[in-house]
């Protein structure tokens, strides 16, 4: 048990792939070549289509944008042990989390151009709206998992946040129902080392994030974040743990913010290049490329196919994302209230109405 | 049976339960306790901790695990002891209560209710006799609701319970033990977005809600010896608000008072005479006028009632209008 194993009170941390790509073999968690390759084609997928949409945002096709670079392993690893009847409560940086569950890309495109309807996912998909008040989802996900309790299902509730989330108090008061209902919780936390400008050490004066949880009532597992198999295998671990009624798990996935916060911020100002060189050193995508082709998964050919089909499915996702028609002034007023109330339908008219005289 | 609201509301409960499985109730001190004023009194015997959840002390974590139960398919029904203890909930009131049914286009909903005591008038102590509904009923995507008799408040749960959309319920604290009223045994509901006419009248409207219909039937009473006759119209739903039947009424009085136990600043009775200028201006003898209570931090109990409204604030205030 890799819980029992790594202590993060004692400063512990699961890496099974180092920087260079070396696998700690008797970690190597049981994964088919198939999914292993999966796992590198949704790693390539998400940072190609995190380039577009900040390429496409400094074209103004695109609004605010939290780009996801250096965050593949966490975002995919996480969930990617994560079964259909499984819920997800994703936080604002969490592209590889939404294309690893299969949310369509056009859709995920949608929601940042600036339109509400990207955000309904799919019905066969319980992945809950993105979360932009930090820390606010966490509650969201102790009752789902209250909820599965309740109704006897054998599921697992994944939520994820950023270091900066667990100074909020919802981290804390999520985390301590948590605790106290035993829910089948997973909490991953991707600590990238900054929100925005606020180093982790502004967070929390406590070593690690993982150790927190002990003040919960439940284990905290600290994890290299850029080590997609270890974040998978401590993630696998948890969720079994919280099917099988063995209560929350906290994942600390220690990574690195690559990008800006959002395209707004400029980290320049406050951080050094050296720091970011440094952590490029630690690339998770690079490091599973080697891994691959070490164990004879990957060549130059299949890696070529793989960065085609991105950029196919990122160019055919903008083609779509953008071609969808402008909603009708009705969407807007459409789903505030299960029934429209009189007064919303005044408003509505009286904006349809001002809205065809103005194009008079 | 004759019951209070007290009892009135427990029976809601009960029976809610009873009928739907999905109905949960959370909150602080609810379970072996009953809660601090008896309304889930019962339920955790009948029903157990699994669907009674006294939970940790924390409105933010209680509202948001409400959220995701809701929108996971059950039905809580969330006490928070106080309103004025509400307030550490609010950013899950405001960021995503009201709103989680739009943006995500009616893929997930949250279906509950939060129940609270509040308004003054009952020798508290300080943060428990605020009247803050102006607040929730800003925020899009809330029905706010407030009983003014155990009959209503009994049929308004009920209606909130099944309602598709979240509800924040505010029981008058005053008025919990005040009154016992024929309540029916079975089940029914008072319809939501619905006010009501409690006393007809052709000389003067007043509108109100929770604990200051009492207040206004008893100045209407005063008004009547004199012969004034006062309509007085009950909110029940602050949002959204039924205008129709308030607006019907001014049309035939031409006179409009509301009595509002909040600050007068910024609350509902600005908007709804504001409402009423758009839509009835040519139809008022008078301003609409308002008693209401002051823009200050309500006093404790010794100068409590310099603040509180009375009967005769109001019969004033109805004087005032008629003379204009």
């Amino acid at each position: 048990m890799l819980l029992e194993k790594f202590d993060p009170l004692k400063n512990e941390i699961l890496q099974i792939l180092d920087p260079g790509g070396a696998a700690v073999k008797d970690l190597e968690p049981a994964i088919l070549a198939d999914d292993l390759k999966k796992i590198y084609a949704l790693m390539i997928l998400t940072r190609t289509a995190d380039q577009k949409a900040l390429n496409l945002q400094r074209q103004g096709r695109m609004g605010t944008f939290a780009p996801s670079r250096g965050h593949e392993a966490c975002q995919i690893g996480a969930v990617f042990g994560v079964r259909k009847d499984d819920w997800v409560f994703p936080y604002f940086r969490d592209l590889g989390l939404y294309l690893t569950l299969g949310y369509p890309l056009s859709a995920f495109y949608y929601y940042w151009m600036g339109n509400e309807a990207g955000l309904r996912s799919p019905d066969d998909l319980n992945i809950f709206p993105l979360a932009i008040p930090v820390a606010s989802q966490i509650p969201h996900s102790v009752g789902a998992a209250m909820a599965a309790q309740y109704l006897k299902k054998k599921i697992a509730v994944v939520v994820t946040f950023g270091d900066g989330a667990t100074s909020e108090g919802d981290f804390h008061e999520g985390l301590n129902f948590a605790g106290v209902f035993r829910t089948p919780n997973v909490f991953v936390c991707y600590n990238n080392q900054w929100a925005i400008s606020t180093p982790r050490s502004r967070q929390t004066a406590s070593k690690t994030i993982a150790q927190k949880a002990g003040a919960y009532g439940f284990p905290g597992i600290a994890v290299d974040g850029n080590d997609v198999l270890a974040v998978y295998a401590a993630a696998s671990e948890a969720l079994e743990r919280a099917r099988s009624g063995g209560g929350p798990t906290l994942i600390e996935a220690v990574t690195y913010r690559m990008g800006f916060h959002t395209t707004s911020d400029d980290a320049t100002k406050y951080r050094s290049e050296a720091e970011v060189k440094e952590w490029e050193q630690k690339d998770p995508i690079r490091r599973f490329r080697t891994y691959l082709s070490n164990k004879g998964l990957l060549d130059e050919t299949f890696e070529k196919l793989i960065q085609a089909k991105a950029e196919e499915d990122v160019e055919k996702a903008v083609t779509e994302a953008e071609s969808l028609p402008p909603a009708s002034p009705a969407d807007v007023f459409a789903f505030t209230f299960k029934e429209i109330p009189v007064q919303l339908k005044e408003e509505r008219a009286e904006l349809e109405a001002f809205l065809k005289e103005e194009r008079k | 049976m004759k019951a209070n609201m007290v009892q009135a509301l427990n029976q809601a409960l009960f029976q809610e339960m009873e009928r739907d499985g999905r109905v949960i109730i959370l909150g602080e001190d609810v379970g072996v306790d009953g809660g601090v004023f008896r309304i889930t009194d019962g339920l955790f015997q009948k029903f157990g901790g699994e669907r009674v959840v006294d939970t940790p002390l924390a409105e933010s974590g209680m509202i948001g695990v409400s959220i995701g139960m809701a929108a996971f398919g059950l039905r809580p029904v969330a006490e928070i002891q106080f309103l004025g203890f509400i307030y550490p909930g609010f950013n899950q009131i405001i960021s995503h209560l009201g709103r989680l049914r739009n943006r995500t286009r009616g893929r997930f909903t949250a279906p509950l209710v939060i129940r609270t005591p509040y308004g003054a008038g009952v020798r508290a102590l300080e943060h428990h006799s605020e009247s803050t509904e102006a607040l929730f009923v800003q925020i899009p995507g809330l029905t706010v609701v407030v009983p003014s008799s155990p009959y209503d408040a009994k049929g308004l749960l009920i209606a909130s319970i099944r309602s598709e959309d979240p509800v924040i319920f505010l029981e008058p604290a005053r008025l919990y033990r005040s009154e016992k009223q024929d309540v029916p045994d079975e089940l029914y509901e008072v319809p939501l977005r619905q006010a009501k006419v409690v006393r007809e009248g052709k000389d003067l409207t007043v509108i109100a809600w929770g604990a200051m219909i009492p207040v206004a039937m008893k100045a209407a009473d005063s008004a009547g010896r004199e012969g004034i006759e006062a309509e007085v119209i009950d909110l029940r739903t602050l949002a959204p608000m039924d205008k129709e039947t308030f607006l019907a009424s001014v049309k035939k009085t031409g006179r409009v008072l509301v009595v509002q136990e909040a600050p007068k600043t910024c609350g509902l009775a600005a908007e709804i005479a504001a409402l009423i200028n758009e839509s009835a201006l040519l139809n008022l003898e008078a301003p609409v006028m308002r008693v209401t209570g002051f823009d200050i931090t309500i006093p404790l109990p010794r100068t409590e009632d310099y603040y509180y409204i009375s009967p005769e604030r109001v019969f004033a205030g109805m004087k005032k209008l008629m003379e204009f």
